[in-house]
């Protein structure tokens, strides 16, 4: 694909002036009379919909593409829409740049939180719609006939009445002199001939033949290579270095100081950069954090966990304390989970040309406009003077919402007018330099009646808050309200049981790590906190599993449902096979619903074999089935890694996992067989991308409470040395 | 200075022999399809072919290559046509993010070229790469799809 959208003098000006009307979202620009061009000279119907004479359709995406598959998705529904011939479409991305200078007409540029497609669903598909409501009236206008008597499928434009056609190469100057129509009608989902299909990948052909170009394979003429140490201990600043030290060292070109906490040494090549800075003397000053570790974070966390200590309320009915203290019997549980890097497979990076009145930044990002906002920043020059070319991402999993590398790579270009930098993380400063999965600790207290029915549930969640850090403007009254997924009493990630009395709190407290994002983010431990307890509270009263979530679960059928899916598909009435065992959990995030069943077996009590995964999800509709079902076994992958292999620990005030050693990630001989049940009942656009890694960890330790007895309350399972047969 | 022979071609480059071959490849070469992940032969990505043989090039240095015939997932298509473990991948639309498919491909191609119909088993034993996306059903479908055809 192209790596950016290049707009000639004019368009860029016309776009500024339609931007001025405060009109929004490319489908209803009203250019008039004047054509924007994109870099080629072809027209732009709008904003989202180029066409060239040889009728090749370039879709706009705005939303990255980091393996997820949303550009292919979102190309589907534009493509849909547009009633074009799919095996002509390419993409590209348009730049954030060009958005500020356009008045955002491709609204949102942030991929995060599952909603590339959810997000933007609605006005991509108008993009399309327009576009081939114009190039049928331009039609029309050409034949001297009405819009209504003509019709377009293919990129093929007919008049019924005659048998007439043309192309829409053909017709793309004229109808990019159109005024867009201001109404346009979308399709019913289950008229969907391109959306709804598991069509093939766009971005695939490259990733195969080495000739897909990521960050770190961006290069340009003269350009110089650096590597960088920030402060090991968060929060800690850099002292001072000794450049004479490393001077002489092949290929070294210039040794600086990036922000106030890291250095960067300048080479021809990386190797030689990064060959350097190992050598180069430094002094840190650590700051208040350097005796910071795990043992006094958990501390730390664990008074949180007292009822005394103060915490936001994020779910309330009736009065759960009250009712535990005069229960006719309580089951108690406390659980952890740690920190967690990402791990994108490329390490983080970013090139920059910095010209002293210009600046241009290249990388891969989950926000291009946020990398915009960090660059013009850190450039010290306007807005209109800078611009960052998005490229195809190597993983993000949440860690390239994030723009500091950008900054860095600002910083150090700035430093060198005129000479391209492209900045590349180590694996040793990309795990010790994250945005780590925040670390929470949770004491469950149920309470039963005599008759054995569950009559309250407390949940006291105890650590830290990405928002605070992160967006303290998304704060509501002090309250995280990211830290209840999976457990709200309304919204997108509402809990699934109707429980009399309950009450789900958290006690703030943030340490030093900086929090962020991560594939799922709070609902991986919040779901093995009420999934593994449920079971604790099944099993409490000699109840099955199953039979006792369906009792709480009457009011929320779409979550009951997914759960029974999973359930009938493993067989879940039937015995398992001899040594096998099963687990089952369900959670609601991001819009979705998703249940999972686990068979697994255990040797030796720590040997744990996965045999096979049922998953179902829900997420209200389903632009490609194939792409959704490999998001949902990637979730496997990802959230069982982190629950055999993952954990990062904080010693002296740092992360003390360096690389794939000491962080590990599940291998293919790890991989059990995951079958999906796609289910999308219409009527709501939930996330794909994330959903289903709640339940891969609950699902797998309640079968191993059913294989051993043992119930694990604890993430990873090697530090319990417990690992995969 | 270094002797390589990198895709059928001889290359001599300017490089210190102490350089870890995935380095000389992607810049001294500059041939990128060949990924860093890890720098430490635990992920897989800068997986080329050494004689034949599957190796990780982060653990290889420069010094170690020398003489010795260098494939990269550059030099694998020949005569204009995909290895047929690219074309598998495409047919099984096997990447996602794709960061450490190259290296994937090019351990699958090894392992094909000495087992052309791995088990399971085998395929367990030869294939350690990471990926952190979580493409493993359709590397392993793919496998058996190129084995089988
Ligand atoms: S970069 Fe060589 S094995 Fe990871
Ligand atoms: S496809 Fe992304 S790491 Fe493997």
């Amino acid at each position: 694909m192209n790596q950016h959208v290049k707009l000639n003098r004019r368009a860029f000006v016309i776009g500024t002036a339609a931007a001025g009307a405060g009109l929004a979202l490319g489908f209803n620009l009203p250019f008039g009379p004047t054509v924007a061009r994109a870099a080629d000279g072809s027209p732009e119907i709008n904003a989202w919909v180029v066409i060239r004479p040889d009728d090749t359709v370039v879709i706009r995406i705005a939303r990255s593409e980091m393996g997820q598959g949303s550009l292919t998705g979102l190309a589907q529904l534009v493509a849909e829409e547009l009633e074009c011939d799919w095996s002509k479409v390419t993409t590209e991305y348009p730049t954030p740049g060009q958005s500020a200078a356009r008045g955002r007409p491709w609204g949102d540029f942030s991929t995060g939180g599952s909603r590339g497609i959810r997000g933007s669903h609605d006005y991509v598909r108008k993009g399309g719609a327009t576009a081939r409501l114009m190039l049928i009236q331009a039609a029309a206008n050409e034949w001297k006939v009405p819009a209504s008597e003509c019709s377009a499928a293919n990129s093929i434009i007919t008049h019924l009445p005659t048998g007439r056609t043309t192309t829409y190469g053909k017709m793309a100057e004229a109808a990019a002199k159109l005024s867009p129509p201001s109404d346009v009608k979308l399709k019913d989902a289950k008229d969907w001939k391109i959306a709804g299909k598991g069509l093939k990948r766009l971005d695939t052909a490259d990733k195969t033949t080495g000739a897909m170009v990521y960050g770190i394979d961006f290069k340009l003429p003269g350009m110089l290579n650096a590597a960088i140490k920030d402060c090991p201990v968060f929060g800690g600043k850099l002292k001072s270095f000794d450049e004479a030290k490393i001077a002489n060292m092949k290929g070294v070109k210039k040794v600086v100081r990036v922000g106030d906490s890291g250095v960067a040494v300048v080479a021809d090549t990386w190797w030689h950069a990064k060959t350097a800075l190992d050598a180069l003397p430094i002094e840190w000053d650590e700051g208040p954090n350097a005796k910071t570790s795990s043992e006094t974070i958990s501390k730390w966390l664990a008074e949180g966990l007292e009822p005394s200590q103060t915490a936001f309320v994020g779910n309330k009915n009736g009065d759960a304390p009250a009712e535990i203290s005069r229960a006719a019997k309580v089951v108690e549980a406390v659980y952890n989970y740690p920190y967690q890097n990402q791990a994108t497979m490329e390490p983080m990076n970013a090139t920059a040309l910095h010209t002293g009145d210009k600046l241009d930044v290249w990388c891969g990002t989950q926000n291009g406009e946020a990398a915009f906002a960090t660059a013009v920043q850190a450039s010290g020059l306007s807005a209109d003077k800078c611009d960052v070319h998005k490229l195809i991402l190597g993983g993000g999993f949440g860690r390239r919402g994030q723009s500091d590398y950008v900054r860095q790579a600002v910083l150090i270009a700035k430093q060198m007018p005129g000479t391209p930098i492209k900045l590349l993380w180590s694996r040793e400063e990309d795990m010790q330099h994250g945005f780590y999965h925040p670390v929470t600790q949770c004491r469950m207290v149920g309470a039963f009646d005599a008759d054995n029915n569950l009559t309250a549930l407390r949940m006291r969640i105890s650590g830290q808050s990405i928002l605070a850090r992160l967006r303290p403007e998304a704060m509501i009254n002090g309250m995280d309200p990211a830290t209840f997924q999976g457990l709200a009493p309304s919204g997108e990630a509402v809990i699934g049981y109707s429980i009399p009395n309950l009450l789900i709190e958290h006690s703030m407290r943030n340490p030093h790590v900086p929090p962020g994002f991560w594939r799922g983010v709070n609902i991986n431990p919040n779901t093995i906190y009420l999934e593994s307890f449920m079971d604790e509270l099944a099993h409490a009263v000699g109840q099955d599993p199953l039979a006792f979530r369906r009792k709480l679960m009457s009011g929320h059928p779409k979550h009951l449902a997914v759960l029974n899916a999973v359930a009938e598909r493993i067989g879940w009435d039937k015995p398992p096979p001899q040594g096998v065992y099963r687990g089952l959990a369900q959670v609601m995030g991001y819009g979705s619903y998703v249940a999972g069943a686990a068979e697994i077996s255990v040797t030796d009590g720590s040997k744990i074999k996965v045999h096979r995964i049922v998953a179902a999800t829900d997420p209200g509709y389903v632009v490609n089935p194939a792409q959704v079902e490999r998001q949902v076994a990637g979730s496997f992958v990802y959230g069982l890694s982190a629950l055999f292999y993952g954990g990062c620990t904080v010693k002296d005030g740092r992360i003390e996992q360096t690389n794939f050693d000491t962080y590990n990630s599940m291998r293919i001989s790890e991989m059990p067989k995951v079958e999906t049940i796609l289910m999308p009942s219409g009527g709501f656009w939930g996330g794909v991308g994330e959903p289903t890694i709640g339940v891969a960890a609950p699902a797998v330790l309640n079968a191993y409470f059913a294989a051993t007895g043992k119930r694990i309350r604890s993430v990873p399972l090697r530090q319990q040395n417990i690992g995969f047969a | 200075m270094a002797n390589l022979t990198i895709n059928g071609k001889k290359i001599e480059i300017d490089v210190e022999p102490d350089t870890p071959l995935l380095w000389a490849i992607r810049e001294n070469i500059g041939l990128t399809g060949t990924k860093y992940g890890c720098g430490i032969a635990q992920c897989g990505a800068c997986t080329v072919h050494v004689d034949g043989v599957a190796m990780r090039s982060c653990g290889m240095l420069v010094s170690e290559a020398d003489g010795k015939a260098i494939t990269t997932i550059e030099g694998l298509a020949a005569d204009g046509k995909l290895h047929k473990v690219q074309q598998a991948w495409i047919d099984h639309d096997v990447p996602q993010c794709g960061y450490c498919q190259t290296g994937m491909i090019m351990a699958v191609a090894a392992l094909l070229k000495d087992t052309p119909k791995p088990t399971d088993e085998e395929i367990n034993e030869a294939i350690t790469n990471i990926c952190r996306c979580g493409t493993f059903a359709q590397v392993r479908e793919a496998i058996h799809a190129v084995a089988n055809a």
